[in-house]
């Protein structure tokens, strides 16, 4: 009978006899699973396998869960591949993502105190490999949950664009009751995982009043509250810390305690039943980002225009390029492929009328971006491109703020208060 | 140590687990210096909680699931000295090669192969002693042993793995940790339990102490060594006795480990002889106690309420001592504990703490007690009171049983508290995070083995004319790598010299207050040159060390000079020393040779430091000689 990975075994290697599991490799080495627990690698010339059981099927213990209460509110889970729970299986030492509703109440009993779950699989990607076209998938499920009554949706996304997909819902979906993300910086088979506080915070959002595209993530890295952040206006800003998503020219829409769950909002705020249900999913993802760099060659534009319908500048300071490249803005937008100008800054409002170049790219006809994160003008720039080819509609389209991302007045916040 | 008990025959079997920290630059998983803070210096707090994860087999382990019982807040003390891996805030980096090293070493000592590939391993552990909630561990290598005077002592597992953070606080329903701790890398030895006798146990821990003390690379001092002992008889069950921080309490530990089991199974004949039972039905009992004048319970009727229960058959038994101080009402009281509560009382050692004997029989009646019961009882918020009493429940099931299988905490007595149920095996998965490490044939061949503390002494006394004292304490001394420098830089000097400045001369100048931190080897080289050439005496040493603790940037002979010590030759020496003498020919003449004496304090007092001192009693006999000689 031939061994495969998690098959008791015994492994001889040099006069010793290890007794466990035989393991998946990603070395080429064969790696043993002891009884004690620990893994370890032998180089396959140096140990020989005796088979001493076939695998079982370790089917996990049904545990009851409450039946759905009916004065809770319901609320819709959607999973995009991101993970709110995770089992592990200490025997292989293998961590599967949990999708269904009664895992995850499972793995988060809270859970079930704040409403009544329907959870669903819409992707199991990871987040870097979302991509435009996933997110009107994703927003016609968000609708057809709304419409089949679902008093608020929570969507579990990767963090590493969920920012994206969040800034493209809340263009693409007016809401009558809240549509939350939410995902976890450290994974969820750790017990020190943010999943379950963030999830219980975003439970509270998608219960609560709050009738917009939100993101709720850790507020610090201790586990005392989430913010609350508008779709349109949040952005990772650090590689692993659990409070990397920071709101960026807006105060963050609220905060959720914890575990109270006490939610206090800062901003005006849609609220639950005010706005009709509608979807708006046309797009035109062949929009592009293009940051400009010292001595950087005007090519890049050149191929962008070449390549895309739309692009979005990153440009230094208050929004700038080289010289050099206004000749060929010009020429992009002649070609009537349309240009805003966003900062590198990432912080503060892009203005073009302080210095020479900023009005030579006014002149060559690009459009300031105002106080847009590059990333929610480029997933704008796509939608916009999808409701209309002409470009002064795209033009008005771009300087009218839709859902938060452009602020009237830059107020005193953030790491600059 | 001369002991009642008959091991062999008890079938005693005992195993040490012993961690010790490596003197590393870095720690196991990040660039952080391994050094310990002060908590007061600390720059940054925050706080977490920890969640167990479910398993695949729908279980999650018994000793987490208790911990889990009592949802805590753990705080974290950051410091400039720590990071954003310590603060689970950021993945760990590759295994510090450095740890890799010493531990390598550490197998070869131990005769033990290291496996051909490392694997790093996430260990659940949600007491919050690690920000994770799991300790990062490696398996290095089975299978090894070492001799002792009892036969071979098998060696189980070599695992290398990173500190957990040092717990500072224990407030109850939060616990404060300092971060500083987390992540110094740790060898963890575990051999099977070939131990036989409490004596054994201290003699396999003292060998395998100085074969990680002969690498010369972990670190030193008060908490950087931890032995656990797995201790068992034949009936009784294996339990785990942790944090046994000074070597000559193994064998009290051992022992009095026995005589527990022993105890505790005397306990089971005699309850089952009585046919005592644990029904385990908790009575409210607040009303009899709201006149009460116990101050105990007084404070707990603020808030809170008096539950009771009543263990048929157990009276005399709870109070019955089954270690020195301690009895099975305080096992009963361990566990309830775990529930928050300070404590229970039982009616075998009512009345007392203000509770009368008077409360005690209406206690008794209100629970159905009859002649034979026992009543324990724990006043305190209802929801802690009733956790208490289950969690005391629990324990006295057990006592109908057997010896429970427990992880214990060391008391400072060799006595032991309960801290949580033996972990199970089913806790631990691969941290992905890190790469697994391939040992190659050439990475351990290039592994030397240390001269080991015995050899080193060994050879001081042989090669170096050490007394067999100053030899041991030189050879185990973290200094004795100066020591041999020294010896090697400077020709003809006294090793004897070399070895009590190290090991006599610099404990006294820090406890003069001397900053002797700031010698450099360099510096030392220097004075023993200095000399070892007849530029300054041996008496000189404690003083040339001490100004340059004061002025680290002098080298021996300026601090030589700056004390005046420096600049007398030989014949500028016979000249003061023959004065010295001249200056008192009277007295010189009356007392002949017998002036040596007294005048030996005129002349140290000029020539301190200088001169050695026996050098200088020569020469003034010498001049003393010359002196009487030139009158007659």
């Amino acid at each position: 009978m031939t061994i495969e990975e998690g098959d008791a075994v015994l492994a001889r290697c040099e006069g010793n006899t290890f007794e466990g599991v035989l393991m998946p490799s990603t070395t080429g080495t064969t790696v043993v699973k002891l009884k004690n627990g620990y893994n370890m690698g032998f180089k396959p010339d140096n140990v020989t396998l005796e088979l001493i059981g076939k695998k079982s099927d370790m089917t996990g213990a049904k545990v009851a869960l409450p039946g759905p209460n009916p004065d809770l509110p319901n609320i819709s889970i959607l999973s995009t591949g991101g993970t709110i729970a995770s089992k592990v299986d200490y025997r292989t030492g293998a961590v599967t993502s949990q999708f269904t509703a009664e895992d995850i109440l499972l793995a988060i009993p809270e859970l079930t105190t704040i409403a009544n779950y329907h959870a669903r699989v819409c992707y199991s990607i990871l987040s870097e490999n979302m991509r435009p076209e996933y997110w009107v998938k994703l927003a016609e499920e968000v609708y057809n949950e709304i419409k089949a009554g679902a008093d608020g949706v929570i969507i579990t996304h990767g963090t590493d664009t969920m920012m994206y997909t969040a800034a493209a819902i809340a263009f693409m979906i007016e809401t009558p009751v809240p549509i939350v993300f939410v995902g976890s910086q450290r994974s969820a088979d750790r017990p020190s995982s943010d999943n379950a506080m963030n999830a219980i915070c975003a439970a509270k959002v998608a219960t609560s009043d709050i009738a917009e595209v939100t993101l709720v993530m850790h507020g610090t890295t201790s586990d005392d509250h989430c913010l609350i952040h508008r779709g349109t206006k949040v952005r990772k800003m650090h590689t692993s810390r659990r409070d990397a998503f920071q709101s960026i020219n807006s105060r963050p829409l609220g905060r959720v305690e914890y575990p109270s769950g006490e939610i206090t909002t800062y901003l005006e705020h849609a609220r639950r039943g005010e706005r009709e249900l509608s979807i708006n999913t046309n797009i035109e993802p062949r929009c592009t980002l293009v940051k400009y760099t010292p001595g950087a060659s005007p090519e890049a534009l050149l191929f962008a225009s070449a390549n895309y319908k739309g692009i979005v500048l990153e440009g230094t300071g208050l929004g700038h390029v080289s010289t050099e490249w206004i000749p060929f803005i010009e020429r992009t937008i002649e070609a009537g492929i349309p240009v805003i100008v966003t900062s590198q800054c990432i912080s503060g409002r892009v203005c073009d009328r302080v210095y020479d170049t900023g009005r030579d790219i006014l002149k060559a006809g690009a459009v300031e971006g105002e106080d847009m994160l590059p990333e929610v003008a480029l997933v704008k720039l796509m939608w916009a491109l999808g409701q209309t080819s002409d470009i002064d509609e795209v033009w008005k389209l771009m300087t009218t703020d839709m859902a938060g991302e452009i602020t009237r007045s830059s107020r005193t916040w953030g790491v600059y208060s | 140590m001369s002991s009642k008990y008959d091991f062999n025959k008890l079938g005693l079997m005992a195993g040490l687990e012993i961690h010790q920290q490596l003197d590393t630059e870095e720690k196991l998983f990040c660039g952080c210096p391994t050094t310990l803070r002060n908590t007061a210096d600390s720059n940054f707090e925050f706080f977490r909680y920890l969640r167990p994860t479910r398993s695949e087999m729908g279980e999650v382990d018994r000793a987490a699931a208790e911990e889990a019982m009592l949802t805590k807040r753990f705080v974290y003390k950051a410091y400039d000295t720590t990071c954003l891996v310590e603060n689970d805030e950021e993945p760990p980096r590759k295994l510090n090669p450095e740890a890799l090293r010493i531990t390598y070493q550490i197998a070869k000592l131990l005769n033990m192969r290291v496996f051909d590939e490392i694997h790093t391993m996430r260990k659940i552990v949600i007491d919050g002693s690690n920000t994770s909630g799991f300790q990062r561990t490696a398996l290095v290598s089975t299978n090894g042993c070492i001799e002792t005077s009892q036969g071979n002592v098998g060696i189980g597992v070599l695992c290398l793995e990173e500190e957990a953070a040092q717990r500072v606080e224990d407030k109850g329903d939060s616990v404060i940790y300092s971060l500083d701790r987390l992540g110094i890398p740790l060898v963890e030895i575990g051999t099977e339990p070939d131990i036989v006798s409490p004596a054994h146990a201290k003699e396999t821990a003292e060998l395998i102490g100085m074969l990680l003390r002969s690498t010369g690379m972990v670190k030193r001092g008060l908490g950087t060594i931890r032995q656990d002992v797995n201790i068992s008889i034949a009936r009784g069950a294996r339990v785990e006795i942790k944090g046994v921080q000074a070597l000559d309490l193994i064998e009290s530990i051992v022992e009095l480990e026995v005589q527990r089991q022993v105890n505790l199974l005397d306990i089971r004949e005699e309850l089952r002889s009585r046919s005592a039972s644990v029904p385990g039905d908790i009575v409210d009992v607040t009303d009899l106690f709201i006149k009460s004048e116990s101050k105990l319970i007084k404070k707990a009727l603020k808030k809170g309420v008096v539950m009771a229960v009543n263990l048929p058959g157990f009276a005399g038994l709870v109070g019955r001592e089954i270690q020195p101080g301690r009895r099975l009402g305080t096992e009963f009281s361990d566990y309830a504990k775990k529930s928050g509560v300070g404590g229970i009382f039982h009616t075998d050692e009512l009345p007392a703490y203000g509770i009368t004997q008077e409360e005690v029989q209406i206690l008794r009646q209100a629970v159905g007690a009859v002649e034979g019961d026992c009543v324990i009882m724990v006043a305190d918020l209802e929801e802690r009171a009733c956790g208490a009493l289950q969690m005391a429940i629990e324990r006295a099931r057990m006592a109908l049983e057997s010896v429970p299988e427990e992880t214990r905490r060391a008391l400072p007595e060799g006595t032991s508290a309960y801290m949580r149920p033996l972990p199970g095996a089913a806790r631990m998965y691969p941290e992905t995070d890190v790469p697994p490490v391939v040992v190659t044939q050439d990475i351990l061949d290039a592994i030397e083995l240390p001269e080991l503390l015995p050899q080193r002494k060994a050879r001081y006394m042989e090669e170096c004319g050490l007394n067999e004292e100053m030899a041991g304490r030189m050879a185990y001394s973290p200094h004795f790598m100066l020591f041999e420098d020294v010896l090697s830089k400077v020709k003809g000097v006294n090793p004897m010299l070399v070895a009590s400045t190290l090991m006599s001369t610099l404990p006294e100048l820090r406890r003069e207050g001397k900053d002797v931190e700031k010698l450099e080897p360099d510096h030392f080289e220097g004075i023993f040159k200095l000399i070892a050439s007849g530029g300054a005496a041996k008496e000189a040493v404690p003083d040339i060390l001490s100004r340059i603790t004061q002025h680290p940037e002098m080298s021996a002979e300026d601090a030589a000079k700056d004390l005046g010590l420096g600049g007398k030759n030989v014949d500028d020496i016979e000249q003061l020393v023959g004065d010295i003498v001249a200056q008192r020919i009277d007295f010189v003449k009356e007392r002949k040779m017998e002036a040596v004496g007294p005048l030996m304090g005129v002349v140290m007092k000029e020539l301190r430091g200088i001169i050695d001192g026996e050098d200088a009693s020569n020469l003034l006999k010498k001049k003393i000689d010359e002196c009487l000689k030139s009158e007659k």
